[in-house]
């Protein structure tokens, strides 16, 4: 249907011309005020809200452990009931796990994915708004469960039949439930933009084999989340049923089977670990060669096994499962495949080691964090090619030993490079350097403390100690190692403390960071700090992985152009490229700021509210708003039509 | 260090393939460990020519060749260790899969929110039991669990005889243990159950076999009459109060929603392993089970002072 195209000249405009900078800052600024606030799609603002609420949520499940090591510290405590280390355990395992875990990354990925990709905004910045509100509201959501009277406490594994109504009659579990599928909502619609964005919005000249890990790292994890997630979100929609209309998928007295639950969110789980992991990989992929002053070794093989890792993280859920009674069979193929998902680790481990070995070194704060990630990594993986033993695995799961593992995992390979990452970008996002000598105290307390605190639980694991129990006797050997666990949690928080002290502080005191503090390689840092509203003035042109740093490798490819190109300005616009060769291929026209997402998102909570306490009334009115906020969304606007081809100037001659 | 939760020290054939493969684990685990620190320190302070800053202070970014060795020799190493530490996990599930040769005692055991129903099966009719929290076997020999789900999910964990076997309601699972020693291993509930998920705790004592038989044939038996008007006393109250929930046997106490009581003071613990069984604790319990086991199927009863005091006293004449 190339008729109904019409192509447009492109003049090429100079960086330097002030006149481009404001007639874009018009086009593209939000107003300040209530009303911007609320109706915002800048891919930036929305990026730092996502960080800004994952690590409030963060702190929160902080706290959570907090109030449990100190229920631990010795035997026989009793500063909270069971019922409330039930429901403390429980909350922080959901909140880390998925109100900071993924959504932190979310706020890494949609501030940075239009700078490093050299475009003006995310695929659909509307939708990008969307998400980040239900992400908030579902969050809430389940929280509100306290404000209910109990909190889940079934673990954020949530078994059946404990989570029947039979055993568990109380409403927690519905929130859980419903918040989850609401969560659900708001990961999808965050991958499928994040795919999109990848593969149409990437500057004129940026190959896929360009593309900065991050990407890769987060591409990789939407891409499993779209399979992945719908696994979950069906599974604690049958269980809401079950516990609401008598249904019976997991209940064996009617047919069900208790064991269809654990696959199901096996299936979801697994790969999950890997969505919250892969983009913080991504980060230090990045990061950690611009303080070593030198490309990242191996880009290839690393950015291959990011996509490996995944493919094979959808093979390996039943390692979750070792003790449930499978048959022998299935046992060896999924401890085999857990074991054999190493591998793709294992090349990114030596390609970090080898880019530091043959770089230079900078030991900034950054750097610390990347660098100790390495080690944190490393200890985690190897205590879960241990797990991966299916029978060791009989005695080490459901002990401290796991969870020793999955907090080196969680922590060492998504908090130590987030706050790496954070160190890094916050020059970026604020314009302002965060103070490197608090950065330290902040590094070697979190470093040590982490340690202190998890290392120990190895042991109190291989000695015995269940998970999830709520206190335990004296004598058995765990006392010393929980009471130096306890202490290495609150040095850990001293540490958390000080890194959120130093943002407050930099904020307010911190130095100016110019464009580009680190020197450092991607286009996010040929900008200005803070990158303006349009990102960039004119459409930069890639010619290389390394477009900011061509100077010093000019084998790596020259020819980026920066400062001139295509200025794209008749309305919001950004340009599309072809999928895998990054060619100029159309003009997006971009969407303005607009309440749908908010009012989509409150529509949407109070479906899941209305549902929750059986008001027909609240459910059909609200799902009837959904509709039609749904309509209003997606009425046809002519000034959004996706039909301005691309023709650069120079062989457009009709 | 002692635990008796300790799983690398192990005293029977169905953990001890499994121990090996942990210590075999654990020293590959932390051989890696150590190199990967040692290559890292190494990598960031080996000696190196200081670069020169550019004339803006800037250190020049360039790239020394000889990085993707790191990654050929690296991953071929480590794939070699993966595949060789697969082959001994899969031959060490053949290994334990069945024991050496069939099992010749079976017993049920259904796990219950928070405690464990033992039934010891047999084909002589007069030695069908059942007990709780305490297992005894005879030591040297394999014996067969069939594992029941009474309620939700648990898991069934003797660590020094054997890894962990779920107990899901609705499928029939089964594992096997053996002491090669006499002794008292302890066990607890692997598997996130609820409010009392910690106090789940049983044992299992292996004796050798002729005192097995022995305890089989009096776990056996009826419970017998009471010996004097005290007993009597205990024994009335224990039946108003108690039997609804709770079985003697060669009594009209019937009910089957707590544990068998008929030879309860034979066993070591109270309570699924809380507290040791003796005449303090025995009241404490009877008296306000709540504040020691919060959430537990057994009601605080706050018996009169003489009722309490006959209806342990009962509870302490069921040898």
């Amino acid at each position: 249907m190339a008729d109904t195209h019409f192509y447009r000249t492109l003049a090429i405009s100079e960086v330097s011309d002030p006149d481009n900078a404001e007639h874009l800052q018009k086009l593209w600024e939000t107003p300040s005020g209530l009303h911007g606030w609320l109706t915002t799609v800048d891919h930036k603002t929305i990026g730092i809200r996502y960080l800004v609420t994952s690590f409030a949520f963060l702190l929160l499940g902080g706290l959570e452990a907090l109030a449990m090591r100190v229920q631990l510290a010795h035997a026989d405590q009793h500063v909270l009931t069971p019922e409330q280390y039930n429901q403390v355990f429980t909350m922080h395992g959901i909140t880390m796990i998925f109100l900071y875990a993924l959504p932190v990354l979310s706020g890494f990925s949609n501030y940075l994915w239009p700078l490093l990709l050299g475009s003006r905004d995310m695929a659909f910045p509307r939708l990008n708004a969307f998400s980040y509100w239900v992400y908030l509201f579902s969050g809430l959501f389940i929280y509100a469960s306290f404000l209910a009277g109990n909190g889940p406490d079934s673990g954020w594994f949530n078994y059946v039949p404990y989570t029947s109504r039979d055993y568990n009659p109380g409403s927690g579990i519905d929130f859980y439930a419903l918040g989850m599928i609401l969560f659900g909502i708001s990961t999808t619609v965050g991958s499928i933009n994040f795919i999109v964005t990848a593969f149409r919005t990437r500057a004129p000249g940026m190959s896929l084999n360009r593309l900065p890990i991050i990407i890769w790292g987060t591409l990789t994890a939407s891409v499993g989340n779209l399979f992945a997630v719908p696994a979950v979100s069906l599974a604690f929609l049958m269980l809401w049923m079950d516990r609401q209309f008598a249904t019976h998928f997991f209940d064996q007295s009617g047919g069900g089977s208790p064991l269809l639950w654990q696959h199901l969110f096996w299936m979801f789980g697994h790969p999950w670990v890997y969505a919250i992991v892969l983009p913080a990989m991504g980060i230090v992929s990045d990061g950690l060669p611009v303080f070593c002053r030198r490309p990242l070794v191996g880009y290839t093989p690393v950015a291959l096994s990011t996509v490996a890792t995944m493919f094979i993280g959808f093979g390996v859920w039943v390692h979750h499962m070792f003790a449930t009674g499978l048959p022998t069979l299935s046992l060896s193929f999924f401890g085999v495949a857990s074991i054999v998902i190493t591998i793709p680790s294992a090349v990114a481990v030596f390609a970090w080691i080898a880019t530091i070995w043959l770089g230079r070194p900078v030991f900034t704060v950054a750097f610390l964090f990347f660098a100790s990630f390495v080690l944190l990594f490393v200890i985690g993986g190897v205590s879960g090619f241990m797990t991966a033993a299916v029978p060791f695995d009989w005695q080490l799961t459901d002990t401290y030993f796991v969870v020793a593992h999955l907090h080196y995992v969680l922590l060492g390979i998504n908090v130590f490079p987030v706050i790496g990452g954070i160190y890094f970008w916050f020059p970026k996002m604020t314009g302002k350097l965060m103070d490197e000598r608090l950065g330290r105290w902040n590094f070697w307390l979190t470093f040590i403390g982490f340690n202190l605190a998890f290392f120990p639980m190895h042991i109190t694991g291989l000695l015995g100690m269940p998970r999830r129990i709520y206190t335990y006797p004296s004598g058995y050997g765990w006392d010393t190692l929980n009471f130096v666990t306890t202490i290495g949690a609150f040095l850990f928080a001293l540490g958390v403390l000080l890194f959120v002290l130093n943002i407050v502080l930099s904020l307010r005191h911190g130095k100016q960071a110019g464009p580009n503090p680190w020197d450092a390689s991607s286009l996010e840092w040929a900008v200005s700090s803070p990158p303006p509203p349009y990102n960039f003035t004119v459409v930069p042109k890639v010619a290389s992985r390394y477009p900011l740093w061509e100077s010093y490798l000019p084998e790596e490819g020259s020819g980026s152009v920066i400062d001139q190109g295509p200025l794209l300005a008749q309305g919001r616009e950004t340009l599309g490229t072809t999928a895998l060769d990054g060619e100029p291929d159309i003009i997006f026209k971009m969407p303005s700021d607009s309440f749908a997402p908010l009012i989509m998102s409150l529509l949407l909570t109070a479906l899941c509210y209305g549902a929750l306490i059986h008001s027909g009334w609240l459910s059909a009115l609200s799902l009837l708003g959904v509709l039609a906020c749904l309509a209003a969304w997606l009425w046809p606007q002519p000034e959004l039509a996706q039909s301005v081809k691309y023709q650069a100037k120079d062989v457009h001659d009709d | 260090m002692d635990s008796p939760f300790n799983y690398l020290q192990t005293f029977g054939p169905a953990a001890e393939p499994l121990a090996k493969l942990g210590w075999g684990l654990i020293a590959i685990s932390l051989l890696v460990t150590v190199i990967i620190a040692v290559l890292l320190l190494m990598a960031i302070f080996k000696r190196r020519q200081t670069a020169r800053p550019d004339a803006q202070g800037r250190i020049p970014a360039s790239r020394e060749p000889g990085g993707m060795r790191w990654i050929y020799i690296g991953v071929g190493i480590s794939t070699v260790v993966l595949f060789a530490s697969a082959a001994w996990t899969v031959s060490t599930i053949a290994d334990v899969a069945p024991p050496a040769h069939a099992p010749r005692l079976t017993i049920d055991v259904t796990a219950r929110q928070w405690w464990w129903e033992v039934k010891y099966q047999s084909d002589e009719p007069a030695l069908v039991f059942t007990t709780a929290n305490e297992i005894h076997i005879p030591a040297g020999e394999p014996v067969r669990i069939n594992l029941a789900g009474g309620d939700v999910i648990h898991s069934f964990w003797v660590p020094q005889l054997a890894g962990k076997m779920d107990v899901i309601p609705g499928q029939n699972n089964s594992t096997w243990v053996q002491a090669d020693k006499t002794g008292d291993y302890f066990g607890q509930c692997g598997e996130y159950c609820g409010a009392q998920h910690a106090h789940m705790e049983f044992h299992v004592i292996a004796q050798t076999p002729e005192e097995f038989v022995a305890w089989r044939r009096q776990q056996a038996a009826p419970a017998g009459a009471p010996q004097d008007q005290a007993l009597q006393q205990g024994q009335e109250v224990f039946l108003t109060r108690c039997s609804v929930c709770h079985k003697v046997r060669g009594t009209l106490a019937g009910g089957n929603l707590g544990p068998d009581l008929t030879h309860v003071a034979s066993r070591g613990t109270i309570a699924a392993g809380l507290l040791v069984n003796n005449t303090a604790n025995d009241s404490a319990w009877v008296n306000d089970a709540q504040a020691l086991k919060p959430g537990s199927g057994m009601p605080s009863l706050h018996l009169p002072p003489q009722d309490l005091t006959d209806v342990v006293n009962y509870l302490g004449s069921l040898k």
